[in-house]
C-alpha cells in the first residue's frame, strides 16, 4: 500500500453504519462480482449493523440468489434466513413490475385494455431497456415505502452501465417528446393541435410513418399511447423522483470494478459521470485482486525454475514456482491500472477484495467478503 | 418473396474457413469474459488469405476502437487491420439512429428530410418508445452486410457481430421474430422476417466465450439452452484466457518444497516456503473447479475451442496470436 492510501481507504463500515445512507447503488461493468458485492454490502449492514436491509438485484441469470443460498426470488422481498439481523432480497420481475405501475396509475378498466395491447405485452416482457426504467421504479417503490432503513442496489448488467443512470431522464424525455404529442394529437383534439406543429417535414414524415410503420402497428401503438396518456403525469412525475433519490445526499454509489483494463475505463467513465449528474460518488470496489503470498520477484522465481529444470528432479517445485511467477506477473499488470485510475480520479477512495479460488455460493462466503470490503489489506 | 434470395446466399458457403462455415459469426459471452477481443481475433482469422470481414459492433461502446487502440469509429466500414496474406478487416459501430435514417433513405428517397426527422424527435422517438425497434434496425444492418454484394460477389467473406452479453443475447436475436409477430404486415414486418430467417439459418452461428470460472460457464449453458429453444444455430464454446495446466502431481508438501528451492539456491525462510505452498494449494483448487468446468462445457455438445491466457494483455500481436488458435481449433 502506498503511504498516502489510508486516507483515501474506502470506509465500508461507515457508510453501512450511517443511518444517513439509506440508498447504495452498485455499479459497474458486468463480470467484476457486482452482484457478490450487493449482497455482501447488505449481508454486513443487517448482521454488524444492524439495520433492517433490502437487496434489489435485477440480473436475469439469479447470481444473488445462488449466493444467498435461496432456491428462488420473486418480485417482493423475502426474508434471507439463517442469519442473525433483518435482511431481505428480491429479484426484479421486469413485467410485474410494469403491470404494477399501470394499476397504480390507472382504473382497472384502463389497465386491461393496456394489458391486452399486443404492444404493451412486448414492451413489457420482451425488450431490452425496459429492465432500466423498471429498475429505477422499483427503487423508488421501496425507497416511498418507508420500510427499509437500508436498500442495496444491484444495477442491471446493461448495454452500458450507464443506461441506469439515464433510464430516468431518458423515459421523461420520451414522455415529453414532440413526436408522442403528434401520436397522441389526433385522439385528444380531433387533429386541432398538431395544426401548430404542422411543417412541411411533418406533413411527408406522417405519410414516411404510415407506409414504414403499417397501419396496423400504427394504430395498436397509438392504442397504446392514448391508453397510457392517463397515466404518463405519474410516469414522468416518478422517474423524476427517482432520479432526485439517486442525487440526494442518502444515496451513496460504489463503482464496482476488476483491475482489469476494461472494467477500470468503464469504472473511471462511471465515475466522471456521476460527478456531472451531481451524484455521490462514495467509492471504488476493486473485486479479483490478485495476491502473492511469497516474497519473490517473477525474475527469481523464473530463474530458479529454468536452474531446477535443467539440473532435472524436483518437478513439483519447478511448477509450484511457475505458478508464483504468473502470480506476480498478473500482480504487476493490477498494479498499473490501478495506478491508471488512481492518477484520473485522484481522492476517489478505494477498497479491495482479494480474487478468490472458488465463487461465493453461500452466506459464509458473503461474510467473509464484507469483512475484506470492510477492512482492506 | 425473401425466400428465394435467402436459398441462393445459403448456397454460397464457398470460401469459408474450415472449420468456420457460418458467415455471420455472432460472438457473445457473460460481460468480462472478453467477447470483444475474440471477436476481434476472430474477424483477423478469417481474413487470412486475401478474404475480407466486416467486424461490427452495436452497444456503442466502442469496444472495438479499444481493442485495436484507433480513434472512436464512426458509422463506417472502414479498414481496421490487415490479416495476413493480404486480407483486411473492417470495421463498423453500427448506431440505431444513423441506421433508421439510412434505412428510411434507402426505401423511401429522404434525403435532407431525414435531418429534419431527426430535429424533430422522430428518431429519437422511434429509437426510445420500442427499445425493440433498436435492435431490430442493429440486426437488419448486419444482416444486410452480411448479405451485401458488389459485381455479384459477396462483399465479405464474413460479418463478425460482437454482441450483446449472454445475459441478453437471446432477446436481443429473438427482437425481430418478436417485432414480427406484433407488425402483421408492412415493411417492418418484411425486414424483421428476412433479418428473424438469416438468424435462424445455417449462415449464421452464435459463439459463446466463456472463462473457466462458475458464473461465466452457468451463463454459457443458459444461452445454449435459451438459443437452441429458439432454433438460433449455436456454433462454438470458445474458452479465454485458459492456462496450461502444471503440478499434475498434485499436491507438494512443504518439506519437498523446501528441498527444491534448496536445490534452486532460492531462499528456504518460513514466509517463501508457507506463502508458496499456499499459492500452489489455491492453485490446486482453482484448476480442480477449472477441470470440473471443462467437463460441463464439453456436455453442452458443441465444439470447445481453447484460447491461452495472454499475461500481458491483448496487442495486435496478442490479437494474432488468437486468431491463429481459432483457425488452428476450426
Amino acid at each position: 500500500m502506498l503511504p498516502d492510501e489510508a486516507a483515501y481507504r474506502l470506509d465500508v463500515d461507515a457508510i453501512l453504519a450511517d443511518p444517513g445512507v439509506r440508498t447504495v447503488v452498485c455499479c459497474g461493468s458486468g463480470g467484476v462480482g457486482k452482484t457478490t458485492t450487493a449482497a455482501a454490502l447488505a449481508l454486513r449492514a443487517a448482521e454488524q449493523h444492524g439495520r433492517r436491509t433490502v437487496v434489489l438485484t435485477i440480473d436475469p441469470a439469479r447470481r444473488l440468489a445462488q449466493s444467498l443460498g435461496l432456491v428462488e426470488l420473486d418480485n417482493s422481498p423475502r426474508q434471507v434466513k439463517g442469519i442473525n439481523g433483518d435482511l431481505h432480497a428480491m429479484m426484479l420481475d421486469m413485467k410485474r413490475t410494469f403491470d404494477e405501475v399501470v394499476l397504480a396509475h390507472t382504473d382497472p378498466r384502463r389497465a386491461e385494455e393496456i394489458f391486452a395491447n399486443p404492444f404493451y405485452q412486448a414492451m413489457s416482457s420482451t425488450f431490452s431497456g425496459t429492465q432500466e426504467y423498471m429498475a429505477m421504479e422499483k427503487l423508488g417503490q421501496l425507497r416511498s415505502r418507508d420500510e427499509w432503513s437500508l436498500i442495496v442496489v444491484d444495477t442491471p448488467p446493461s448495454r452500458s452501465a450507464l443506461d441506469f443512470l439515464d433510464a430516468p431522464a431518458r423515459l421523461a424525455r420520451f414522455l415529453d417528446g414532440r413526436m408522442l404529442r403528434l401520436l397522441l394529437a389526433p385522439a385528444r383534439a380531433g387533429g386541432r393541435s398538431m395544426v401548430n406543429l404542422v411543417t412541411a417535414s411533418f406533413g411527408m414524415f406522417s405519410k414516411v410513418v404510415q407506409r414504414v410503420i403499417g397501419a396496423q402497428l400504427l394504430s395498436d401503438l397509438s392504442g397504446f399511447v392514448a391508453a397510457l396518456d392517463s397515466m404518463f403525469g405519474g410516469f414522468r412525475e416518478r422517474a423524476e423522483q427517482t432520479y432526485r433519490i439517486l442525487q440526494d445526499r442518502e444515496t451513496a454509489f460504489l463503482v464496482v470494478a476488476a483491475p482489469e483494463t476494461d472494467a477500470v475505463r468503464e469504472a473511471a467513465y462511471f465515475a466522471r459521470r456521476l460527478g456531472e449528474e451531481r451524484m455521490p460518488l462514495a467509492g471504488l470496489v476493486l473485486n479479483k485482486v490478485i495476491e502473492i503470498e511469497a516474497p519473490l520477484s517473477a525474475e527469481e522465481s523464473l530463474a530458479g525454475a529454468a536452474a531446477l529444470a535443467e539440473r532435472g528432479g524436483h518437478a513439483a517445485t519447478v511448477d509450484v514456482l511457475r505458478v508464483h511467477a504468473a502470480l506476480v506477473q498478473q500482480v504487476v499488470r493490477q498494479a498499473a491500472v490501478i495506478a491508471e485510475f488512481r492518477t484520473a480520479h485522484p481522492g476517489v477512495p478505494m477498497t479491495s477484495v482479494a480474487a478468490q479460488p472458488s465463487d461465493i455460493h453461500d452466506l459464509d462466503g458473503l461474510r467473509t467478503i464484507g469483512a475484506a470490503l470492510a477492512l482492506p489489506a | 418473396m425473401a425466400n428465394r434470395r435467402l436459398v441462393s446466399l445459403l448456397s454460397v458457403q464457398a470460401g469459408s474457413k474450415p472449420g468456420w462455415p457460418a458467415r455471420l459469426h455472432v460472438v457473445t459471452g457473460k460481460g468480462g469474459t472478453g467477447k470483444t477481443t475474440v471477436a476481434a481475433a476472430l474477424a483477423l482469422a478469417l481474413a487470412s488469405d486475401g478474404r475480407r470481414t466486416l467486424l461490427t459492433e452495436v452497444e456503442g461502446r466502442q469496444g472495438i476502437a479499444q481493442v485495436f487502440d484507433t480513434a472512436p469509429l464512426p458509422y463506417q466500414e472502414l479498414r481496421i487491420a490487415s490479416a495476413p496474406g493480404g486480407g483486411e478487416v473492417r470495421a463498423l459501430a453500427v448506431d440505431a439512429e444513423e441506421a433508421l435514417l439510412e434505412y428510411l433513405d434507402l426505401f423511401y428517397k429522404l434525403g435532407r428530410a431525414g435531418r429534419a426527422l431527426r430535429r424533430f424527435g422522430a428518431i429519437d422517438f422511434a429509437t426510445t418508445i420500442a427499445p425493440g425497434l433498436r435492435d431490430v434496425l442493429l440486426t437488419g444492418k448486419v444482416k444486410e452486410a452480411t448479405t451485401r454484394t458488389a459485381d455479384g460477389r459477396r462483399l465479405y467473406h464474413a460479418v463478425v457481430l460482437d454482441a450483446p452479453p449472454t445475459g441478453r443475447i437471446a432477446r436481443f436475436l429473438n427482437v425481430t421474430a418478436e417485432t414480427a409477430r406484433l407488425a402483421k404486415m408492412g415493411p417492418i414486418k418484411t425486414q424483421s422476417e428476412g433479418v428473424a430467417a438469416i438468424l435462424r439459418s445455417p449462415m449464421t452461428a452464435v459463439h459463446v466465450v466463456t472463462l473457466l470460472e462458475e458464473m461465466p460457464v452457468q451463463e454459457t449453458a443458459d444461452a445454449v439452452a435459451e438459443l437452441t429453444a429458439l432454433g438460433i444455430p449455436i456454433g462454438k464454446i470458445i474458452v479465454n484466457g485458459t492456462r496450461p495446466p502444471v503440478l499434475a502431481a498434485g499436491r507438494i508438501s512443504q518439506a519437498e518444497l523446501r528441498r527444491g528451492l534448496a536445490a534452486a539456491g532460492l531462499p528456504t525462510d518460513r514466509d517463501t516456503v508457507a506463502g508458496l505452498h499456499g499459492e500452489a494449494k489455491a492453485y490446486l483448487v482453482r484448476r480442480r473447479i477449472e477441470e470440473t468446468l471443462r467437463g460441463e462445457l464439453a456436455e453442452l455438445g458443441r465444439p470447445v475451442v481453447e484460447l491461452p491466457l495472454l499475461p500481458e494483455g491483448v496487442d495486435r500481436a496478442g490479437l494474432a496470436t488468437l486468431a491463429a488458435a481459432l483457425l488452428a481449433a476450426g
